[in-house]
């Protein structure tokens, strides 16, 4: 039995019909083609799949859908702004905060969570903040440093 | 942005479809008409198949196709067997299955849950037999046997041709190596030195799991989109398989999220294609993390080392027996076991050397590359033993490596000469780094003792291997690269378009790399190997500089100047008074704003003999390592304080791609030192997730990682450079495990290192006491 849901996907009302058994994932990436959140462990431990519900980080592939009606969803495709980057975006790959880049979105949206939370963290909030996120690329340092100069500004 | 002689850390070309959510990866596209496809597994590590069962799969609505032996077996267009070295695997299991995991049966459907319920509707009896669940079970006598033959494929790898497997055995292939006499050094000797290593089996875990989408076209042409490696290898055994030439089959790779060895040699494609044969429409498999544990893995190993050396430190002779658990198929497992069986002595100069490198099935999933490739087994065992005698005479760690390590000039294992060796100059750089010197300082109160540790390594890349390549320069004097190279994160593309960019003097953002499409791009043998800088870095500035040379011919032919007066600088051509940007040129020479000049460039590195001797490598990799740590003694546990790595780069094209590179290879490596294990139980794999099998997150990162870039210019890679996918991560773990030796005198000698192992080491040394 599918199911009616509203939610703002990046700025934009959507109406979606879902199964009650899909993933907020499941349906970002297949239903409206945001293919930015990667399914990396479907446990929600590696944090690739991450996507901002109301401002908040969620492990998108534990979350069902019909749990998500009403609310407020950024995805990275959202984060950019016209014809400008997101600070985020921008300071990952002057410090080269990435490499095989299946990580990046989950870890943009989780930093961009934690500076709406904190806009100054030190060095060792950052590290336990996303300690959460995985990369096997192993950028662990630069996406340190990127996201030290986002929230020095 | 900073600048070196001949590097220049750009934004990388990928970068921007990456950041923003656009880059696709395979498990992001899908393709018209597309089903689902998924795998049914055994259950058992060995078991005998009895019969199987499919009608009630097939009533599942939804469900289009279900593939099981008989479909494989019957099928006069398909070869079901296949493997990389040897034919000893299957698309499904045929007579029996050989490891938890083994593909048995596949479905196609519409919806991923229809293919789902008709998996768990097939019927399999099964008879289960005994199995070899690691490697001394293997070896024992009267084993019960994976294999009873194995067959050979039509034509092999070159370096590979006289490795078999041993009859009547669970030996896959057995490599030997002997230089002087053991048994003579070991009468030389003043001390020998037997230690026993071993590691576990591990996984890549690169975040993206493996995904295939497979078409076959009516007219029996094979499209596959794959997260693969080696597009050109996959091509290859696809037509072998499907018994197609290869022009009839067309291999796309998308970007993919890591391979680390994980994604080369066919994985999911033979078993899609026979499906979407089957299923008569393109059907995509994307695997689940679990089924990714069960598809390929990093080879366990025993390692027995056996070394003698003299008063002073001269190591005389050293005798090394590595044991590569390769598990069920021999995938890439024999050459896994030459590769580490070259540099099993490590990088020193011994003049008595015998080496028994061995990869051996066993009931478990197949192991196959890994960042690495075997050395990192056989390094942990040279480099923790290094020291174990460097303790044992009251020698420093670092002078018995300096003292006995190759140089320009050394002679290697196999009687060659090595040469554009940095290797002591990295041993010396992560030393000044880690503060060797400083090393004996006070120790902090309290049960935490502080300690310094050093390890070097020596690797072969691929050879002999072959890349091609094409440069297009566009009527805009922008140029396009065609390579097979796969842009897996490493950056790749980037390098690529720098070389052309410097070559021809033009900007890299006026160059575009294009994907690889088999179809497109010429012959490239493989993405692994650390092979791509050194081998297609060469073939697209081969390329580019043919390029030049036909716009010079223009020039002469167009312009009436003789070719000694044409000249190229910063992307114009100067003769005479004149100077044109290659637009001008083009533009004269089409009659209008159009046309392309196409250039091509080729390597093929060979496998030369110098007296007598054949060369094992076009190129060595050397590195060095250096971790200081904090060990408390009443617990065991570990803190990693700094990391310093040092590789030889030959020259650095991109310096912070070189850094992000080294950087990446020593955190795997940090994890495979010091957690990561997969655990069977009957050949079960009891941890096949992120919670159980544990990767390095930021919480275990050291406060600082330091990579230093060593630049001894090889003759012919591109700029001087060489490859460095694989260094920084072989010198991680003998690296911290020396380190504990030093904070508290307990060796290690199996990984990974937990606080555990640390904690019983230190309490076993004090009933010594
Ligand atoms: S895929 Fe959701 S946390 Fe890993
Ligand atoms: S960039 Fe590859 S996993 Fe992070």
């Amino acid at each position: 039995m599918k199911k009616q849901i509203h939610v703002r996907v990046n700025g934009l009302e959507t109406e979606l019909q879902v199964e009650p058994r899909m993933t907020l994932l499941e349906v970002v990436r297949e239903q409206l083609g945001l293919t930015g959140a990667k399914l990396g462990c479907d446990i929600q431990v590696c944090g690739a799949c991450t996507l901002l519900l109301n401002g908040k980080p969620v492990s998108a592939c534990s979350v069902l859908a019909v749990d998500a009606d009403g609310g407020d969803v950024l995805t990275i495709e959202g984060l950019a702004g016209q014809g400008s980057l997101h600070p985020l975006q921008e300071a990952f790959m002057e410090f080269g905060a990435l490499q095989c880049g299946y990580c990046t979105s989950g870890f943009i949206l989780t930093a961009k969570a934690m500076l709406e939370e904190n806009p100054r963290p030190g060095e060792a909030e950052i590290r336990s903040y996303l300690a959460g996120n995985f990369c096997r690329c192993g950028c662990y340092q630069e996406i340190v440093q990127a996201i030290k100069r986002v929230a020095g500004r | 942005m900073e600048e070196t002689e001949t590097g220049e850390s750009i934004r990388r070309l990928d970068y921007e479809a990456k950041i923003t959510g656009r880059a696709q990866y395979l498990a992001d596209m899908k393709v018209p008409g597309m089903c689902h496809g998924k795998i049914l597994r055994s259950p058992h590590p060995h078991a005998r198949i009895r019969s199987l069962d499919t009608s009630k799969a097939l009533s599942i609505r939804g469900v289009l196709a279900v593939l099981t032996r008989d479909d494989i077996v019957k099928d006069q267009g398909i070869d079901p067997y296949y493997g990389p070295v040897f034919k000893d695997q299957t698309i499904v299991a045929v007579e029996k299955v050989r490891h938890v995991g083994d593909p048995v049966a596949a479905v196609a459907a519409l919806e991923p849950e229809a293919a789902e319920e008709a998996l768990s509707r097939i019927e399999i009896d099964y008879e289960e037999m005994p199995a070899v669940l690691d490697v001394s079970e293997a070896m024992a006598k009267g084993a019960p046997l994976l294999h009873e033959s194995v067959r050979m494929p039509p034509h092999g790898f070159a370096d590979l041709a006289e490795l078999k497997p041993v009859e009547g055995t669970n030996i896959c292939t057995h490599f030997k190596l002997v230089k002087g006499d053991v048994e003579k050094g070991f009468a030389e000797s003043d001390y020998i030195f037997e230690d026993t290593f071993t590691l576990p089996t591990t996984q890549h875990c690169s975040l993206e799991p493996h995904g295939c989408i497979a078409s076959v076209e009516r007219d029996g042409r094979i499209v596959v989109w794959s997260t693969t490696q080696n597009p050109f290898v996959v091509r290859t055994q696809l037509a072998n398989i499907f018994k197609v030439s290869v022009s009839k089959v067309r291999i796309v790779v998308p970007y993919l999220g890591g391979g680390y060895g994980g994604k080369v040699y066919p994985k999911l494609e033979p078993l899609t294609v026979a499906l979407a044969r089957k299923a008569r429409r393109p059907v995509r498999i994307v695997l689940s993390r679990e089924e990714v544990f069960y598809t390929i893995t990093k080879h366990a190993a025993v390692i027995r080392m056996k070394t003698g050396v003299k008063k002073d430190g001269t190591l005389v002779a050293r005798q090394c027996e590595v044991l590569l658990d390769t598990g069920a198929y021999a995938e890439i497992g024999p050459r896994v076991a030459k590769k580490s069986g070259y540099t099993a002595a490590g990088p020193y100069k011994i003049p008595n050397v015998k080496i028994d490198s061995m990869s051996i099935y066993t009931n478990r999933p197949p192991a196959g590359a890994f960042r690495g490739f075997g050395v990192s087994q056989s390094a942990w065992a040279h480099e923790s033993q290094m020291d174990v005698i460097a303790a044992a005479l009251n020698m420093d760690p670092l002078e018995i490596r300096l003292k006995n390590g190759y140089e320009e000039g050394s002679e290697f294992v196999t009687g060659e000469t090595l040469s554009s060796l940095g290797l002591k100059s990295c041993v010396e750089k992560v030393a000044a780094a880690i503060g060797w010197k400083e090393k004996r300082a006070a120790q902090p109160n309290g049960p935490v003792r502080r300690g310094k540790g050093i390890a070097c390594m020596i690797k072969a890349t691929i050879t002999p291997s072959i890349s091609c390549a094409v440069v297009k320069l566009n009527e805009d004097a922008s140029a396009t690269i065609y390579t097979g190279t796969v842009e897996m994160g490493q950056g790749s593309d980037t390098v690529l378009a720098q070389i052309v960019a410097r070559e021809m003097g033009i900007s890299a953002e006026n160059i575009q790399v294009l994907g690889v499409d088999t179809d497109v791009a010429p012959y490239d043998l493989t993405t692994s190997s650390s092979r791509s800088t050194f081998h297609m870095g060469k073939a697209v500035q081969l390329a580019a500089q043919d390029l030049l040379n036909q716009l010079k011919q223009i020039v002469v032919q167009d312009y009436g100047v003789p070719p000694d007066q044409v000249k190229f600088s910063n992307g114009r051509v100067q003769f005479l008074e004149t100077v044109l940007d290659y637009q001008e040129i083009l533009f004269k020479r089409f009659g209008m704003q159009g046309g392309t000049l196409v250039g091509q460039g080729q390597v093929k590195t060979k496998v030369t003999h110098e007296r007598g001797v054949k060369t094992t490598s076009s190129f060595w990799f050397l590195g060095a390592g250096a971790a200081e740590v904090e060990v408390d003694c009443e617990t065991g546990k570990l803190r990693l304080v700094k990391y310093v790595t040092a590789v030889d780069v030959g020259k650095a094209i991109n310096p912070l791609g070189c850094r992000q590179q080294l950087e990446g290879a020593a955190i795997t490596g940090m994890g495979q030192a010091l957690f990561e294990e997969i655990v069977f139980d009957n050949g079960q794999i009891v941890n096949p997730n992120f919670v159980d099998y544990v990767l390095p997150s930021l919480g275990d990162m050291p406060p600082s990682i330091e990579p230093i870039l060593v630049e001894v210019p090889h003759l012919e890679g591109p700029f001087g450079a060489k490859g460095i996918g694989e260094t920084a991560l072989i010198p991680v773990a003998p690296a911290i495990a020396n380190a504990i030796f030093d904070a508290v005198g307990v060796r290690i000698r199996d990984l990974p290192i937990k606080a555990e192992k640390i904690f019983l080491a230190l309490e076993e040394a004090k009933k010594k006491l």
